[in-house]
């Protein structure tokens, strides 16, 4: 009767993920479906604890009160640092994945060797290799974007980089396959899966840079998921099962819409080493670059009837977001349009630019997604780009022997001026040259976002022309 | 189409249902049919929820791709469910603390998924709802 119970909370719990991921499609219903997944994990907590076998409360309670005791204030932390939270709770959920893998092969090993089944060891050996890899290599990612020190920043590169983590991965496998065909005799080879799988981890992201951030950690999400839905099978469990499938499926089409925003493939973004090979030939011509005062590009926003913004990770970098809202309010004070052009792999991860501009209330409605704004850009009067570089760079439209061509970029080159706020004119983290720059009608704002932004703010709140 | 979904999403939760209840006792002893039967059930549960998955994400709004991340990665947290067995159950303390470990580290995930999700949700506005 019980199971019956339990097994009953569980689908009720599957249905509820279900739908939980299904308000998500209008931040209208969004919040809905928060409470929706709180009441399928709620439902699912409760519905193990009322089992039988659960007899070490303490050991419970004690994980559960740490457990909150860590996540409430890792709730807080400011919306720049979103990327790093959310590649550290992959990581957390690789571990737990891999724990509890490694807790059950033991488990069966001394106590009941027949559940050892192939099919369970196959899961097994998945949950494990899937989970620590994610947690290492979601560890890194986390440690990237956070900037640590003894983390290196720019991709490291060394002779048969991929051949040797093939190598190792492949050693794991190996290894892996032969403890599903003789699970008790060989488990001594167990702990080395582990260790291979959290080398292989580390070694995935040293190669990878903070312009591919966005794949990455779609990709380490799709691979929590999976680790998730390998216990499922361990456990015989469907709600495991179901919700692993859910997020594997989530990080799977993040991690698509990501490479096909940058025109490159999976294998190219993990194996390929971004940004390490062009030096490129194109800077060897010396080309005339025109700056201007925040003054002077405040007035011509002014007489602007439409004004586009193309946010990068630069504004995140110089939490210019608060700034930007005041220009915004400004610009349409004086009837200014004023829309925001989000490209998909601004930022670093995948709608890093939206939740930034919404945290400053800029009215979502504004913030417009690549492919639409495209069709307005030849209207446009003026393009403010702060702190983006490649997705604009229209070296991706027709060089052909540049390293981002053939990426979808936002055509900020098509606006009647353009102006680019940026720090200094060395080339970005891509180290590519962007011709938008040296473009007739683009003037140059340099300076740190943030401030540059607070100038033109204060310049338009200054001359007061064309109030109402 | 949006209804369509719904119903989709239904069905399949009514079809989930249908499996374990058919799938309910087989104990791990019985051998070979039961365990390969219970496979084909559980390789069946996961084809069915990639599907939903894939359908449900494409729809989501790209707006809301990074609370979606931080949702689903508080969903995914349900392996919580193995940890609470696994620590909970009468086993080695050895055992129990690498359960112990799990459990934190899927509650960290759980309550910080959610809370950040709400947080940042709670930040999409439209225009006229600013206007006091």
């Amino acid at each position: 009767m019980r199971a019956q119970v339990v097994q009953l909370a569980y689908l009720v719990g599957s249905a509820l993920f279900i739908f939980a991921l299904y308000w998500m499609n209008d931040p209208k219903t969004a919040r809905r479906g928060v409470v929706a997944g709180v009441a399928a994990m709620l439902l699912a907590v409760v519905g193990t604890l009322i089992q039988p076998e659960i007899v070490n409360w303490g050991w419970i309670a004690g994980a559960v009160a740490i457990g909150v005791a860590v996540g409430v204030p890792l709730s807080w932390v400011p919306l720049t640092a979103v990327p790093q939270r959310t590649a550290l709770s992959h990581a957390f959920g690789g571990l737990a994945a891999g724990l509890v893998g490694t807790a059950k092969f033991y488990l069966w090993v001394q106590e009941g060797p027949e559940n050892l089944t192939p099919f369970r060891m196959t899961a097994i050996v998945a949950e494990i290799l899937l989970g620590y890899l994610t947690f290492t290599g979601s560890l890194m990612a986390a440690g990237k974007l956070q900037e640590l020190r003894w983390i290196p920043q720019r991709p490291v590169t060394y002779r048969f980089q991929n051949l040797s983590n093939l190598t190792l991965l492949g050693v794991a496998v190996l290894c892996g396959i032969a403890l599903i065909v003789k699970p008790v005799e060989l488990a001594y080879l167990f702990p080395v899966v582990i260790g291979l799988s959290l080398a292989f981890g580390v070694l995935l992201i040293i190669p990878i840079g903070g312009a591919d951030m966005p794949t990455v950690i779609s990709l380490l999400n799709s691979y929590a998921g999976l680790s998730a839905v390998a216990m499922g099978f361990v456990l015989d469990n469907k709600l495991l099962v179901t919700a692993g499938a859910l997020d594997g499926s989530s990080g799977l089409i993040l991690s698509i819409i990501m490479c096909r925003a940058m025109n490159r493939s999976f294998a190219n973004v993990l194996f390929g080493a971004f940004g390490q090979v062009q030096a490129s030939a194109a800077a060897a011509e010396k080309k005339n670059v025109k700056s201007e005062t925040a003054e002077g590009a405040a007035q011509i926003m002014e007489q602007a009837s439409l004004v586009v913004v193309v946010p990068g990770y630069g504004m995140a970098v110089a939490q210019a977001q608060h700034r930007v809202k005041e220009l915004y309010e400004q610009l349409t004070k004086r009837g200014v349009d004023v829309r925001f052009a989000i490209h998909p792999v601004a930022g670093r991860m995948p709608g890093h630019m939206n939740v930034l501009l919404a945290e400053a209330e800029i009215p979502y409605e504004k913030l417009v997604e690549m492919d639409d704004i495209n069709h307005d850009m030849p209207q446009a009067d003026v393009v403010l780009v702060i702190g983006a570089n490649d997705v604009v760079n229209p070296a991706a439209r027709h060089d052909k022997s540049s390293p981002i061509f053939g990426m979808p970029i936002i055509d900020a080159d098509k606006a009647r001026t353009c102006f680019a706020i940026k720090r200094s004119m060395n080339p970005g983290f891509a180290g590519i040259e962007n011709e938008l720059y040296y473009a007739d009608h683009t003037y140059m704002l340099f300076g740190d976002a943030k401030a540059v932004v607070g100038e033109l703010v204060k310049s338009l709140a200054g001359s007061g022309v064309g109030v109402h | 189409m949006r209804s369509g979904k719904r119903v989709a999403a239904a069905l399949s939760g009514a079809f989930l249902g249908v499996l374990p209840a058919l799938a309910a006792e087989p104990a791990a002893k019985e051998g070979a049919t039961a365990a390969s039967f219970d496979l084909t059930t559980m390789l069946f549960v996961f084809m069915l929820a990639t599907f939903i998955g894939l359908g449900v994400i494409t729809r989501v709004s790209r707006l809301l791709h990074t609370p979606l991340m931080s949702l689903t990665n508080a969903i995914s947290a349900i392996a919580v469910v193995g940890a609470i067995v696994i620590t909970g159950a009468k086993h080695p303390p050895i055992i129990t603390i690498l359960g112990a470990v799990a459990l934190f580290a899927s509650m960290t995930n759980i309550v910080s998924g959610f809370l950040i999700t709400d947080r940042m949700l709670k930040m999409f506005k439209t225009q006229e709802r600013r206007k006091p």
